[in-house]
């Protein structure tokens, strides 16, 4: 069991110097066209100091006052999915030789040391089901040599969003002991409680040479958690997992494809969603190729579409497919649902769809 | 298609920016003409407007009663016709007049009107003779003819980008003008095929890639709506660029008829 130590805001550059010494690359969420977005970072004074997120259905708004905390925000469009499943990659190409052969060479991203600095609670939730997915079974090359070189400085929330539901989800918004962080750290007024998780964060600790936290300070560690987890307004339905596979034909799905747009832009910014379609890159000699993995979405007819016939033609089976393959099928393929209550589906969908009303609508009446 | 096939590059009613696909090309203009035989490009400098080819491309519309002769005999000539652009795919900015006293406009715009014989709408090419493929965009990419091209060589018809503006915009990560900003971005209606460019520098796009698969517009109007804009602003949205595509068209009508 790892010891709580307290680094205070004003010796947080330390941190940064060690990942550096380390030879860590660091990046952490800073605001950026009006989003706190991953960024590469070498100082302390880059984080996103005194930062606020305002997100409702359709809506997310940066606001900056005088708090003295880096991480007084919930999250921000990206969680870690596309550091590890690159939105667009080559997976291999493919050239004639002089000889005229086809010659195929992988392109395997080289593993690289990089410390990510505000990963969220819910963040590692989605990444322990991506690592499930990406290196269980099948094992996936790009994904396993992005991963490998990577440090996780997760950050508790204290601010979670009024789109945030991991409290009903079970992943947030304190991490949990084996969620698989490095360092976690509690941020409060004047500093950082830190506790490591893995080897690595022992040893940075160690170099650190930090005092231990305060019984008062873990006491505010936990009372604004204990705070975090009764601000939270969404929850999924309670009888989801009995009322909602009986759903498929519920009027509801025709409803709320009244609304939806069938842009994607959900299973985009979910950290979750791992779909994925591949296409040919021809140079225009057609002397090689590059053949292309890139993100797709159960919103666009590729995703569907089966030896000339579209399988899922309407936007209401579209989104069906989206909400039932999260909410309830998951559970099949991975043992838990496939939602980790980030609430991003919620505030980045340019129509301001809830999945969490949704689900609640179509549970309604139990078990039809 | 045979080893090298030939190619003529046609231009009706239009701003010549399609075929700058073509012509700043670069190093792929070189590498082209090695692969094809250009025979017809009057920008370009080829001149052979009555030859016969394996591949038409057509840039603008149908405005005049001399393009109206020009594109038969090019559909007799052409074994394949390949719109390319707004103006020739779905009627462009010029066919805004079809919804207008067209003659008022002539006089508006041209010093000496009684020299201008026009049709009396500008329509794209399709409602005219079959088109046997269509390139989106105002204007298209360099990348759109390279792998419509390559695609031909190959002897496969070249994909069909239908997908939405989102997906790609997403794709590079650009935080959401519409969700950030309030930006009345037209990304979740619209065609991929651009690279997202409006949304990658904080701006909202305004679908000049014409309708995506499956386009919600009756959704994407209302989200307008709820963004402030008025009627007669939401139906200019869907008549820009690509106000023959019936998708939009037919949206517009709808706020157009409600803000009477
Ligand atoms: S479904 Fe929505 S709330 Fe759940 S993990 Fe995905 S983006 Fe987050
Ligand atoms: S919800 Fe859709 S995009 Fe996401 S993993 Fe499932 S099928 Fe794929
Ligand atoms: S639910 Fe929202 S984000 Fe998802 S496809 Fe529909 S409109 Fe787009
Ligand atoms: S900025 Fe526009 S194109 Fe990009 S995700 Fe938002 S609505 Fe879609």
């Amino acid at each position: 069991m790892s010891q709580h130590v307290f680094l205070s805001h004003r010796d947080s550059q330390r941190l940064f110097d060690a990942l550096d010494r380390a030879g860590y690359q660091a990046q952490a969420p800073q605001p950026k066209d009006g989003a706190l977005v991953f960024s590469p970072i070498r100082q302390a004074s880059d984080l996103p100091w005194g930062q606020h997120d305002t997100q409702r259905p359709g809506h997310y708004r940066l606001s900056q006052d005088d708090s003295p905390r880096a991480f007084a925000w919930a999250n921000g469009p990206q969680a870690l999915k596309p550091q590890l499943f690159a939105p667009s990659e080559p997976l291999w190409q493919v050239a004639r030789d002089a000889d005229g052969k086809l010659r195929f060479q992988a392109c395997a991203p080289k593993p690289q040391k990089r410390a990510l600095i505000g990963v969220r609670p819910c963040d590692l939730a989605a990444l322990a089901i991506h690592d499930a997915h990406f290196l269980g079974g099948e094992r996936d090359g790009h994904y396993a040599a992005r991963r490998e070189g990577l440090l996780l400085v997760a950050v508790n929330c204290s601010h979670p969003a009024q789109t945030c539901f991991c409290v009903s989800t079970g992943d947030g918004p304190a991490a949990k002991e084996d969620s698989g962080y490095d360092l976690l750290l509690d941020e409060l007024d004047d500093g950082f409680v830190i506790r490591a998780g893995s080897g690595a964060g022992e040893q940075l600790l160690a170099g650190l040479a930090l005092e231990a936290a305060t019984p008062g300070q873990l006491a505010s560690a936990k009372g604004q958690q204990h705070q975090a987890t009764q601000g939270q307004l969404r929850h999924l339905p309670d009888n989801m997992a009995s009322a909602l596979p009986n759903q498929m034909t519920h009027p509801q799905w025709d409803k709320v494809a009244e609304r939806c747009l069938a842009c994607g832009n959900c299973t985009a910014v979910c950290p979750t969603c791992f779909c994925h379609s591949e296409r040919e890159q021809p140079a225009l000699d057609g002397a090689s190729s590059e053949h292309l993995r890139e993100w797709d979405s159960c919103f666009s007819s590729g995703h569907s579409y089966l030896h000339g016939h579209l399988v899922r033609e309407s936007g209401a089976q579209r989104y069906r497919q989206w909400l039932m393959h999260k909410l309830a099928w998951w559970p099949e393929q991975f043992g838990r649902i496939g939602c980790v209550g980030c609430g991003r589906c919620i505030s980045w969908c340019p129509v301001g769809i809830d999945i969490s009303a949704e689900a609640h609508l179509l549970c309604q009446g139990g078990e039809a | 298609m045979k080893m090298k096939p030939t190619v003529a590059v046609h231009k009706f009613s239009s701003c010549d920016g399609c075929q700058l696909a073509f012509l700043n090309a670069g190093e792929a203009l070189v590498t082209l003409a090695g692969l094809v035989d250009i025979v017809h490009f009057a920008e370009a400098g080829y001149l052979d407007e009555e030859a016969k080819v394996d591949i038409a491309f057509i840039e603008g519309s149908v405005s005049t009663p001399h393009e109206l002769e020009r594109i038969k005999t090019i559909r007799e000539n052409s074994a394949m016709v390949i719109t390319i652009g707004a103006c020739a795919t779905s009627g462009g900015l010029q066919a805004l007049r079809n919804m207008h006293d067209k003659d008022q406009w002539v006089e508006g715009v041209y010093a000496l009107p009684e020299y201008i014989e026009l049709l009396e709408d500008s329509r794209p090419i399709s409602e005219f003779v079959k088109v046997d493929l269509e390139l989106w965009g105002c204007p298209i990419n360099t990348r759109q003819v390279v792998a419509a091209v390559r695609a031909l060589l190959f002897g496969v018809l070249p994909v069909d980008e239908h997908d939405k503006v989102c997906q790609e915009c997403k794709r590079q990560q650009h935080v959401c003008v519409m969700v950030a900003k309030d930006e009345p971005c037209m990304g979740p209606v619209t065609r991929t095929g651009c690279g997202a460019i409006c949304p990658s520098v904080g701006r909202d796009c305004y679908a000049c890639y014409g309708p995506a698969e499956l386009p919600n517009t009756g959704a994407m109007a209302r989200r307008l709506e709820g963004l402030g804009l008025t009627s007669e602003a939401i139906a200019q949205r869907f008549l820009f660029i690509n106000n023959h595509a019936e998708a939009f068209r037919e949206e517009a009508i709808k706020w157009q008829e409600q803000g009477q």
